[in-house]
C-alpha cells in the first residue's frame, strides 16, 4: 500500500523532501502548496526541486539532513533534526529533550 | 463498445464501458451529495476522473509538482502484525520496521504503536515506562516526524473488557439514560487516559499522537479524543496531533452530545474537520467509506465528493485515509495497485487532499 501511494502521489520522505513538508504541516497546520513553498524557500530551490532526487541527494548530504542510503559519518537520527531544526526555524522536541539531557554540566 | 478493465468495490476485476463508467461515476457523486449534504462535482471534475478511471495505464500518478504528504497509521504493525490488521507476520523490531518505511518506503512521517496492548490507549497504560523507552530509542534513530500511534477505542472501557456498564447491552434492555451515563462514565476516563499517554510520550521525545480510528465507538468516542487533545496541548504545547477517524460519518450511540455547542452525532467530514480545529487538532484525516458491491468509478466519485468539501472548508491540512476499504479503495486485504493508484490521483488532484 505504501509502495503504490508513494509511485502515485508521494512526496518522497527523505529521498527528496517529503519529511521536510510535513514537518511544517505539523509544526504550523500548513497546508500543501504554502508548506512546500516555505521549504522551497529555506532550501533555496524550485518547489519542482522538492521532488527531484538529482537535486535533494547532495542537498540534504552537504545540509547534514539525513540521507536514504547508509553513509558513514552523515548526520542521521537527532544530528540530523537539529539541523532540520535550524533549517526549517522550528522546535523538534526529542533534539529539545537531548538538549536539555546534554547540559546538566 | 470499448471497454475498459476496473474493480469492484470488494477488488475484483471487471471491464466497463465509458457509458456505465460516467454513469457510475455520477451515481456515487449523487449519493455523497445526499448523505453528506455537500456540492456536486463539477463537470471538468467528473471528466478528471471518469479520464482516471479509464486510463490503459496499469499504474496512474499525479503530474510532477503535485505530490503530497504521506502519513502513517497502524505503525510498524503493517510489517509485524496479523492478517487482521493486514500485517505482513514479519518477525522484526519495531525500529526495523520504521527505518524500512524511512528509508526504503519514502514515507514522510512514521509513528511507533505497540499491537501486542491492542494498539488502544486504556491498554497501554499499563506498560508506559516500555513504550517511553522504545520512543526514546527510536527516536535517536529516526529522521521523518515520528509520532506515538493508539487507537482511542472506547469500547475497551465497557464490560467486559473494562468497569463500565455496556452500552447496547443496557440499550436492549431500554435502560437508555443508564446507558449514555455510562458513556459519559467511560469519556471522562479516556479523556484522562489520552491526556497521561500522551504527556508521557511527550516526555520521551515523541513529536506528538496520531489517534488512528477515532470515533470507533461513536460520538463519546470522537468527544473524548477532543477533550484528549485539548488536554495534552495545553499540558504539552509542542505536542503535534492527528486525528484519523475511523468511519465517514459519527455513530450518534449516545446521540445527545455536543462540542462547544456543535452537535456531534451524524456529522460528516466537513464537521468533523471543524470541530478537530477547535479542539486544536494539528492534521485531521477524514475517512469514506467504500461499498464493497458499488465499482471503482462509483466509491471513487462518492468518496471524492465528500473529501473536496473537507478539504475546501478544513483551514487545517487534511490527510485522507486511503487503506483497504476507505478512500474509494477496494475492500481487499492486497488492493489492486491499478485501483489504489487511481484513487491516489483522484484525491490528490481533484479533492486536492494536502496528504494521504
Amino acid at each position: 500500500m505504501s509502495i503504490a501511494h508513494m509511485m502515485a502521489s508521494g512526496l518522497g520522505g527523505i529521498r527528496t523532501s517529503g519529511d521536510l513538508v510535513a514537518r511544517m504541516q505539523f509544526a504550523r497546520k500548513m497546508k500543501t502548496p504554502a508548506a512546500k513553498e516555505y521549504v522551497a524557500k529555506k532550501l533555496g530551490v524550485s518547489v519542482l526541486d522538492l521532488t527531484d532526487v538529482y537535486v535533494m541527494r547532495d542537498l540534504r548530504e552537504a545540509l547534514g539532513i539525513g540521507v536514504t542510503v547508509g553513509l558513514p559519518g552523515a548526520p542521521r537520527g537527532i544530528a540530523a533534526k537539529m539541523n532540520i531544526e535550524k533549517l526549517l526555524d522550528i522546535e523538534i522536541n526529542c533534539c529539545e529533550i537531548f538538549r536539555k539531557m546534554t547540559s546538566k554540566r | 463498445m470499448a471497454e475498459y478493465l476496473t474493480y469492484m468495490g470488494d477488488g475484483k476485476r471487471i471491464f466497463c464501458t465509458r457509458e456505465k463508467i460516467i454513469d457510475d461515476l455520477q451515481a456515487g457523486m449523487a449519493e455523497a451529495v445526499e448523505v453528506g449534504n455537500v456540492p456536486d462535482l463539477t463537470s471538468e471534475e467528473l471528466a478528471m476522473l471518469c479520464d482516471i478511471v479509464c486510463d490503459r495505464n496499469r499504474i496512474v500518478s499525479v503530474e510532477p509538482g503535485n505530490e503530497v504528504v504521506l502519513s502513517n497509521d497502524g505503525a510498524q504493525n503493517k510489517f509485524t502484525g496479523d492478517s487482521g490488521s493486514s500485517g505482513c507476520g514479519i518477525e522484526m523490531s519495531a525500529l526495523a520496521a520504521a527505518q524500512v518505511h524511512e528509508r526504503a518506503l519514502s514515507m514522510d512521517t512514521f509513528e511507533f504503536g505497540s499491537l501486542d496492548n491492542n494498539y488502544s490507549v486504556k491498554p497501554l497504560k499499563a506498560v508506559i515506562a516500555m513504550q517511553m523507552q522504545k520512543m526514546e530509542d527510536m527516536q535517536n534513530s529516526m529522521i521523518v516526524p515520528f509520532f506515538y500511534g493508539a487507537m482511542p477505542n472506547m469500547g475497551l472501557y465497557y464490560e467486559p473488557d473494562g468497569p463500565f456498564g455496556n452500552p447496547p447491552d443496557l440499550m436492549r434492555e431500554g435502560k437508555i439514560e443508564e446507558a449514555q451515563s455510562e458513556m459519559e462514565k467511560a469519556m471522562d476516563m479516556m479523556t484522562r487516559d489520552i491526556e497521561f499517554m500522551g504527556v508521557k510520550m511527550q516526555e520521551a521525545g515523541s513529536d506528538g499522537f496520531n489517534f488512528d480510528t477515532t470515533a470507533s465507538a461513536g460520538d463519546g468516542d470522537f468527544l473524548s479524543v477532543l477533550r484528549g487533545v485539548e488536554l495534552l496541548k495545553k499540558a504539552r504545547p509542542e505536542a503535534q496531533t492527528m486525528v484519523g477517524m475511523s468511519s465517514e460519518n459519527v455513530i450518534g450511540i449516545h446521540g445527545m452530545l455536543d462540542y462547544k455547542g456543535q452537535d456531534v452525532a451524524g456529522i460528516y467530514p466537513h464537521d468533523q474537520a471543524k470541530l478537530a480545529e477547535m479542539a486544536g487538532v494539528d492534521v485531521f484525516g477524514p475517512v469514506t467509506n467504500t461499498k464493497s458491491g458499488k465499482s471503482l468509478a462509483w466509491n471513487m466519485a462518492y468518496s471524492v465528493a465528500l473529501i473536496k468539501e473537507c478539504e475546501k472548508k478544513s483551514n487545517l491540512p487534511c490527510h485522507v485515509n486511503m487503506g483497504m476499504g476507505v478512500g474509494g479503495i477496494p475492500m481487499l486485504e492486497t488492493p489492486p495497485a491499478e485501483a489504489v493508484t487511481r484513487c491516489s490521483k483522484a484525491m490528490v488532484e481533484v479533492a486536492k487532499v494536502d496528504g494521504i
